[in-house]
Parts: C-alpha cells; sequence; structure tokens
C-alpha cells in the first residue's frame, strides 16, 4: 500500500497572532512553525500502517524552502520520502490542484490530510484533492483501518459518528482520533539522523491558478473586563444572563 | 441567476442551520437585487423557508438519499445551481456541509469561503469576511471565480425574518453509482442530546472536575438549560470524556449564544475555540485562570459547590419562567 501524508506548515497552536504589511500578511516573527495537529495524527496513523501492513509513507507539502524543517521533520518520525512543491501556498484550490498532480504522479492507495490548517481553516484541500483526481473522500475522520482494498472509516459528525465503507483509493480529513494524542511520535535521534540521509524531492509547481485571494487581517475587538459574581449570590448571575446578556 | 441556498434538514424536519442560511442567502440576495431559491433534500414543510426569504424551493425526494452522501448531496445541489444558472451558492457549516462543499467547489469551478461571518462586500469585486487563525482573527477574502460557493460559520449572522411569497417544484437531479461510491455502515448519534453544533448554550467542563466520575452536575446543568455538553482538551486527552466533546483549536470550535465553562482554566487554544460564543461564563477556584480575561461573567468558586445550587436556582428560575 502506498500512502501519501499531506503536511501543511503552520504556527504553533500557542502562537501570539500579529499582522505585519498594513495587516496583509501574518508575522512570522518569534513565531515557531510545526507541522498542522491534524495532519500529525494522521502522520502517525500512516506510520502505524507502515509498521503493522507494511505501506511505504511519502508526505508532501506545498511551501518555500522555509518549510523544509516541517517535512524534515515528518521524515524524521518515520516516512520514506518528502516531496515539496516549490511554491508559496496561495489559496485551498491552488494547494489541492499542486498536490493533485503529486498524488496522480506516485499513484497513491491513500492520501492522508487533516480536515483543515490550524492557521486559514479553510478546511477545503482534502475534498478538493479528492474530487480532482477522481478518489472517494472521507472527512473528518476519527478511525480509520485498511484491510486490502477496502477502507472501513469512522467520521465525526454534529452529535455523534458515522462508519463509512470505501474502495482505494481514498483520501481522508483527519483530526484527533485517528490516533490519541498520547500516541503522536516525536523523533528520536536515529530518527532525526536518518531524516538527513532520506530523499526530499524539490517538485516543479504547475502554477496552478488560484480561485479566491486573502486580502487583510484583522483582529477581534479587545474583550470588556468579566463581570464577577460572588459565588453567594446565584440570583444575580441568573439575572444577569436573563436580563442583560438574554441568553436563558 | 437567484442566490442558492443548501437547507439541511434531519428525519424530514429542516434544521436552525438552514434559516439562518435563508436569512443570510436573502441578505445576498437583497444587494445583488435577486431573489433565493433553496434546494432541499427529503425535507417536509419547505413552507416555513418563507419567513426567512426564499421564494422557489427545489424538492428532492429520493430515498437513495436518505442517508447523507457527501458526493451525492453534492451532485444534487451541483446540478440545483446549474438549473437556477446560480452565481452564489450558500451552505452551512455544520459538518456535512463542511464534508460537501469542497466536492461542491469542484464541481461548480466556484471559489470556497468557509467559515464566513458577514454578507459580502460588493465595491471592490466579492470579498467577504472569515474567520482565520481558530478564530484568533478576521479575514477578508476576495472570491474571484464566476461562482462563488460561501460556508456560513453557525450562529454567525442569526435567522432575519423576512417573508415573501413560496413556490415549491419538485427536483430529480440526475444520480449515478459513481455518486454513492462510499457506503453508510452505521449512523451513531444521540438522538435525546442536542450537539455541539446546534446548541444555543453549551456547558463545558475541565480537569477542575477532578474525575469522570464527578460529570453527573455537569449533565445535569446541561439538561436545565437544554444545553450540550462539551470539554477541555486534557480531559478528552485523558479518556474522561469522548473526543467529539473536546472544543478548542485541535477540536470542535463552539459558537454558541451561551457557553458556561466550569473547572477550565483557559489555555489560549480552548479560549480561541470558543471565542465567537456570544456570552461566557467562567466558574474556578482560581481567580488568576486566564479564562477570566476572556469571559463576560465569572465566578470565583468550587464548582463542587456552586454548580449544584446553580442547578436548583435555574430550576426555580425556569419553573417561573416557563
Amino acid at each position: 500500500m502506498k500512502i501519501l501524508v499531506c503536511i501543511s506548515h503552520v504556527p504553533d497552536t500557542t502562537s501570539k497572532i500579529n499582522f505585519v504589511e498594513n495587516d496583509t500578511k501574518f508575522d512570522t516573527n518569534g513565531v515557531q512553525f510545526v507541522i498542522n495537529p491534524n495532519d500529525e495524527f494522521g502522520l502517525t496513523r500512516a506510520m502505524w500502517f507502515k509498521e503493522k501492513q507494511g505501506a511505504t509513507v511519502d508526505v508532501v507539502t506545498v511551501g518555500g524552502k522555509d518549510t523544509e524543517p516541517t517535512i524534515r521533520k515528518a521524515l524524521a518520525i518515520g516516512a520514506d520520502t518528502a516531496h515539496r512543491v516549490d511554491t508559496e501556498p496561495l489559496d485551498g484550490f491552488q494547494v489541492a490542484k499542486e498536490l493533485a498532480k503529486v498524488a496522480k504522479d506516485g499513484n497513491y492507495d491513500l492520501i492522508i490530510a487533516g480536515r483543515e490548517s490550524i492557521d486559514y481553516n479553510g478546511g477545503m484541500v482534502p475534498g478538493m484533492l479528492a474530487k480532482l483526481i477522481g478518489a472517494n473522500f472521507i472527512n473528518t475522520c476519527v478511525s480509520l483501518e485498511i484491510d486490502g482494498e477496502t477502507a472501513t472509516a469512522i467520521r465525526e459528525i454534529d452529535g455523534g459518528k458515522e462508519t463509512l465503507k470505501s474502495s482505494l483509493p481514498l483520501v481522508i480529513g483527519g483530526q484527533k482520533g485517528l490516533v490519541e494524542e498520547s500516541d503522536l511520535k516525536i523523533p528520536n535521534m536515529r530518527g532525526i539522523m536518518m531524516a538527513r540521509k532520506k530523499p526530499l524531492n524539490v517538485v516543479e509547481p504547475l502554477a496552478a491558478e488560484t480561485q479566491t485571494e486573502a486580502k487583510n487581517f484583522r483582529k477581534p475587538a479587545p474583550k470588556g473586563e468579566v463581570t464577577l459574581v460572588d459565588a453567594d449570590n446565584l440570583d444575580k448571575l441568573i439575572d444577569l444572563l436573563h436580563n442583560e446578556a438574554k441568553a436563558i | 441567476m437567484s442566490i442558492l441556498v443548501y437547507t439541511e434538514s434531519e428525519n424530514g424536519k429542516l434544521k436552525k442551520a438552514a434559516f439562518e442560511v435563508a436569512s443570510f442567502a436573502k441578505g445576498i440576495a437583497d444587494l445583488m437585487g435577486t431573489s433565493v431559491t433553496a434546494v432541499s433534500i427529503n425535507a417536509e414543510n419547505v413552507d416555513e423557508l418563507k419567513t426567512y426569504g426564499v421564494e422557489k424551493v427545489l424538492k428532492v425526494s429520493s430515498d437513495k438519499l436518505s442517508k447523507f452522501n457527501a458526493d451525492a448531496y453534492a451532485e444534487v445541489i451541483t446540478q440545483a445551481s446549474k438549473k437556477e444558472d446560480s452565481k452564489v451558492v450558500v451552505v452551512s457549516q455544520s459538518a456535512n456541509a463542511k464534508y460537501l462543499a469542497p466536492l461542491l467547489s469542484v464541481n461548480l469551478e466556484a471559489g470556497y469561503a468557509s467559515n464566513v461571518v458577514a454578507l459580502p462586500n460588493l465595491e471592490e469585486g466579492f470579498v467577504v469576511e472569515r474567520t482565520a487563525f481558530t478564530n484568533k482573527a478576521f479575514n477578508m477574502t476576495s472570491i474571484t471565480t464566476d461562482v462563488k460557493l460561501l460556508g456560513l460559520s453557525n450562529n454567525a449572522f442569526g435567522l432575519k425574518e423576512n417573508e415573501v411569497s413560496l413556490s415549491e417544484e419538485d427536483f430529480s437531479p440526475e444520480l449515478s453509482d459513481d455518486n454513492f461510491k462510499i457506503n453508510v455502515e452505521s449512523v451513531d448519534k444521540n438522538k435525546d442530546k442536542v450537539s455541539i453544533a446546534d446548541a444555543e448554550v453549551v456547558v463545558s467542563a475541565g480537569r477542575g472536575m477532578k474525575g469522570p466520575e464527578n460529570w453527573g452536575m455537569i449533565e445535569e446543568l446541561a439538561d436545565v438549560l437544554g444545553a450540550a455538553t462539551a470539554c477541555s482538551k486534557p480531559v478528552s486527552d485523558m479518556g474522561w470524556r469522548p473526543h467529539g466533546e473536546h472544543v478548542g483549536q485541535t477540536g470542535k470550535p463552539v459558537a454558541t449564544n451561551l457557553y458556561i465553562a466550569v473547572g477550565i482554566s483557559g489555555a489560549i487554544q480552548h479560549l480561541a475555540g470558543i471565542s465567537a460564543s456570544k456570552n461566557k461564563v467562567v466558574i474556578n477556584t482560581d481567580p488568576e485562570a486566564p479564562f477570566f480575561k476572556a469571559a463576560d461573567y465569572g465566578i470565583v468558586g468550587d464548582a463542587f459547590e456552586v454548580v449544584p445550587q446553580l442547578i436548583e436556582k435555574l430550576k426555580e428560575f425556569k419553573a417561573n419562567n416557563s
């Protein structure tokens, strides 16, 4: 089984979010970049398929040279080969098209992406990619088993879960649940040493078109002071929630 | 040229989100000088949509579509959109809508903006405001394709009444076996409980509850308020509560009218996930907990004392105000 894991290079979840150049660009100053958490759960699940079912695991990202430490980390975790499509990601569609080219060329059985990146939160790349290459697609996937040519997946729905069966090739939009947080792999020294020798292919971009353009950003208005209510005066809280907030 | 809106239903009944996306579509239609057409799948009582400005409903009735199937549903909306020659298509941001939207986007060659929070600005093309960085920022996004697809964030626009007269039309899209390549084997949904996505009120609890055995009072508080239950990341990581309840940056976003956090300190990732909620209440023993900076109302106190009292007081309140 050939697996491709799509990796997005994103600011760490604790990053302070600021913008520069008239609020048109994310301020990367002092920001630590990591593998997108939703992708990392999928990468770890892919490692399981490698160890237990003999799968080969490639990883791919779309981005400039600055993304290489992130994709190297995926190699250190255990991926076999990395591909970096050498272009700035501009919108979900452009990224999906670039990934579709890599996916087609590699003839993968299973493509794992995160349900969304934690920076732009577009939530569109996995589905678009599937549609562009004619593969099946399962989103918000929290469990995945492959038996021969059949995938059994559990998808999170509003208020519950759904079990689905699909043939391959399949694209999933993964998230926490594919593996547990405690099972996430941290690269060890041997992995890091080996990663230096593993192939990292720089792929010429298609120069795919975009469909959207991210313009300026703004931060939410600062929050007002909290209204503290005494623990012995819950009637006051109920009054505030009813009359002021109109929430109950 | 009408605005097409996909109005979701469950067990034949239109969801609240359907009325919200209809209200939003009507807002766009007014800006663009056109009308709103809805497409519904196996929904009854679509007449209710007229209250929110829908003039025409394309009614799809099909046993094959009795269970949600993203590809088939996307195909239905694609054909409805082409039939209406719609330039703007609106969906919600339910789990199902988020699943089908990228497929629909490719079918229609429509630029897709997700998590949209306001009506488009048409002065310089077609620009929408959406949330990014898990609610830590808003981003203006310009859609440059001929057809535009918008995913409206839950509770971002609200319901706006705007009564018009409505016509219903049966619509039978052509679907092939290729649209049904994924099989739904089983659905496990708690029918007695409101989901986080649909809830007006969410009661959420964290490590301050000390153990999963103490969740009874959280469930009871949620029951009194007709609320969904949620939890912080450590709580789901420790297996005290299911992953589906985890709220935050890597869990679920919550955009509800009232969010009550019990024994949650307020990590930055958690606060980001709930920041779109309108009213936030925190109950925590530690007055220095970061959550107090993000909350509208706060109680410094022990959850084990405050919550049971709050339940009693709310029961009284509900009895007097129903």
